[in-house]
């Protein structure tokens, strides 16, 4: 790793200021750790943001809302997320593996945006809300492409907040060695109609089916997703699977979803 | 360089290591504590886990700067030669390690399991270890001995 200097920030302002001239955001490191070991990143400064008090899980009454910093167990041992949105703790307590849970937070994982993360399935499927240091940013707005978001250089996240919706279920094909999506479909079924995303498959990182929302509006069941064409011309394609093996996984987890719903 | 400042099984410790330091080479350089392990450069296989403020941590991932003013427990802060731990104990009991490269890794992932459930069924503890590989063992035996380190420990 090459060297670098650490600094722990007291506050998002802080935070943001060191931004601004160049420092990195240190979250729970699960993901920017490794990246630096293998030398793809060499931030100048890391900033840590564990003193910056951004985590936690709150009821706004038809929303909860969720501190950038909050780790994956603790979203997936919150009575809170479990009894409001289920599927969202079910979705964090399946990250990784215990120790990745311990560590790596919601906000690392919606601002590093990787095509086989979890939490962007979420986040598009339930349609929450980004919440930065500037400004709130609807998830159709937010995943920009792979590992690509609207954030600024200078823009932190600082919450998400995920509307409460009827009922919802993400299943995941995972990959058997690191735990990530080879596929993974988020269900969601609220006032505004059904929301399908993918995650782990797209070329452009996570993205929402039209088809199948369609199909499930109409009728929400998992036979409803049968003649629903997959392309697979835009899926990933590498040693794990090819893209027409994922277009049929595609399919095949949006079914277990609904039934799961 | 950052001075940093941490209690290792018990015992205040200090040292100036570079920001770069991970907390497993503060252990294993700076301390010479060699008994926590590096298995792999991608974060995935474990041999490497502690506990930092009682929760079980990949070591390798994670600065040693980030880690001041924590309580860190490794590998040789739970038992001795003499008076292992009860899941070392059990470890031993069951044959649950051949080469031992990744024990002290499976041992610590194994404790938290076991202090935040203390009757783990088969699939608690495959999912719950899932965080460390095994070259050698096929788990079979390392799940037996989880379990009976679980009755050890008071289950
Ligand atoms: C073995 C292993 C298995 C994994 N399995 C899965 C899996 O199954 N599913 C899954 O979804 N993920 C998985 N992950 C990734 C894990 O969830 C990471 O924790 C997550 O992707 C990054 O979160 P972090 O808190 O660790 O962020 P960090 O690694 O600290 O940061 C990641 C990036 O986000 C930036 N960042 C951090 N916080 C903020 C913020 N508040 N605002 C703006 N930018 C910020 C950082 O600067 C950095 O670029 C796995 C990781 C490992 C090592
Ligand atoms: S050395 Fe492999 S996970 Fe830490
Ligand atoms: S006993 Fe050899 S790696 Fe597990």
């Amino acid at each position: 790793m090459y060297q670098t200097n650490y600094v722990k920030a007291a506050s998002t302002d802080e935070a943001v200021g060191h931004m601004s001239s160049g420092g990195q955001l240190l979250a729970g490191g699960m993901t920017l750790i490794p990246t630096m070991k293998q030398r793809l990143a060499s931030p100048e400064t890391v900033v840590d943001l564990a003193g910056c008090g951004l985590s936690g899980i709150e009821d706004t009454g038809d929303a909860i809302r969720i501190g950038a910093m909050t780790r994956h167990v603790d979203v997936a041992e919150s009575a809170v997320v479990q009894g409001a949105i289920p599927a969202l703790a079910a979705l964090a307590g399946g990250i990784g593996d215990r120790q990745v849970r311990n560590r790596g937070t919601i906000g690392g994982s919606v601002a590093n945006n990787d095509p086989s993360a979890c939490y962007p399935a979420a986040v598009l499927g339930l349609g929450g809300t980004v919440h930065t240091n500037k400004r709130d940013i609807a998830a159709d707005d937010f995943f920009t492409g792979m590992f690509e978001t609207a954030l600024d250089e200078d823009e932190m996240i600082t919450a998400v907040s995920f509307p409460k919706v009827a009922k919802a279920a993400y299943l995941k094909f995972p990959n058997p060695a690191s735990r990530y999506a080879m596929v993974g479909v988020f269900v969601a079924a609220g006032g505004d109609g059904t929301r399908v995303a993918v995650t782990g498959a797209g070329s452009d990182g996570v993205f929402r089916h039209g088809g199948m929302e369609s199909a499930l509006d109409g009728d929400f069941s998992a036979s409803a997703l049968d003649g629903v064409a997959v392309d697979s011309s835009d899926l990933i394609g590498d040693i794990h699977a090819a893209p027409d093996y994922r277009a049929h996984l595609v399919r095949e987890m949006a079914k277990r979803a609904v039934d799961a719903c | 360089m950052t001075n940093v400042n941490l209690t290792l099984n018990g015992k205040a410790v200090s040292a100036d290591v570079p920001d770069n330091t991970l907390l497993v080479s503060f252990i294993r350089e700076t301390m010479a504590l060699t008994g926590t392990h590096v298995g792999c450069d991608t974060s995935q296989c474990g041999a490497c886990v502690v506990h930092v403020n009682g929760e079980s941590v990949k070591s390798c991932t994670m600065l040693a700067v980030a880690a001041e003013g924590a309580e860190v427990t490794t590998i040789e802060g739970i038992g001795s030669a003499e008076s292992l731990h009860p899941m070392q104990q059990a470890f031993h009991e069951n044959h649950g390690l051949q080469c031992g490269f990744c024990t002290p890794g499976m041992v610590m992932s194994a404790i938290e399991l076991v202090e935040k459930n203390p009757n783990p069924s088969e699939q608690d503890v495959r999912e719950g270890l899932e965080g460390n590989i095994c070259r050698c063992t096929g788990y079979h035996n390392i799940v037996k001995s989880v379990q009976a380190g679980a009755q050890k420990m008071g289950g």
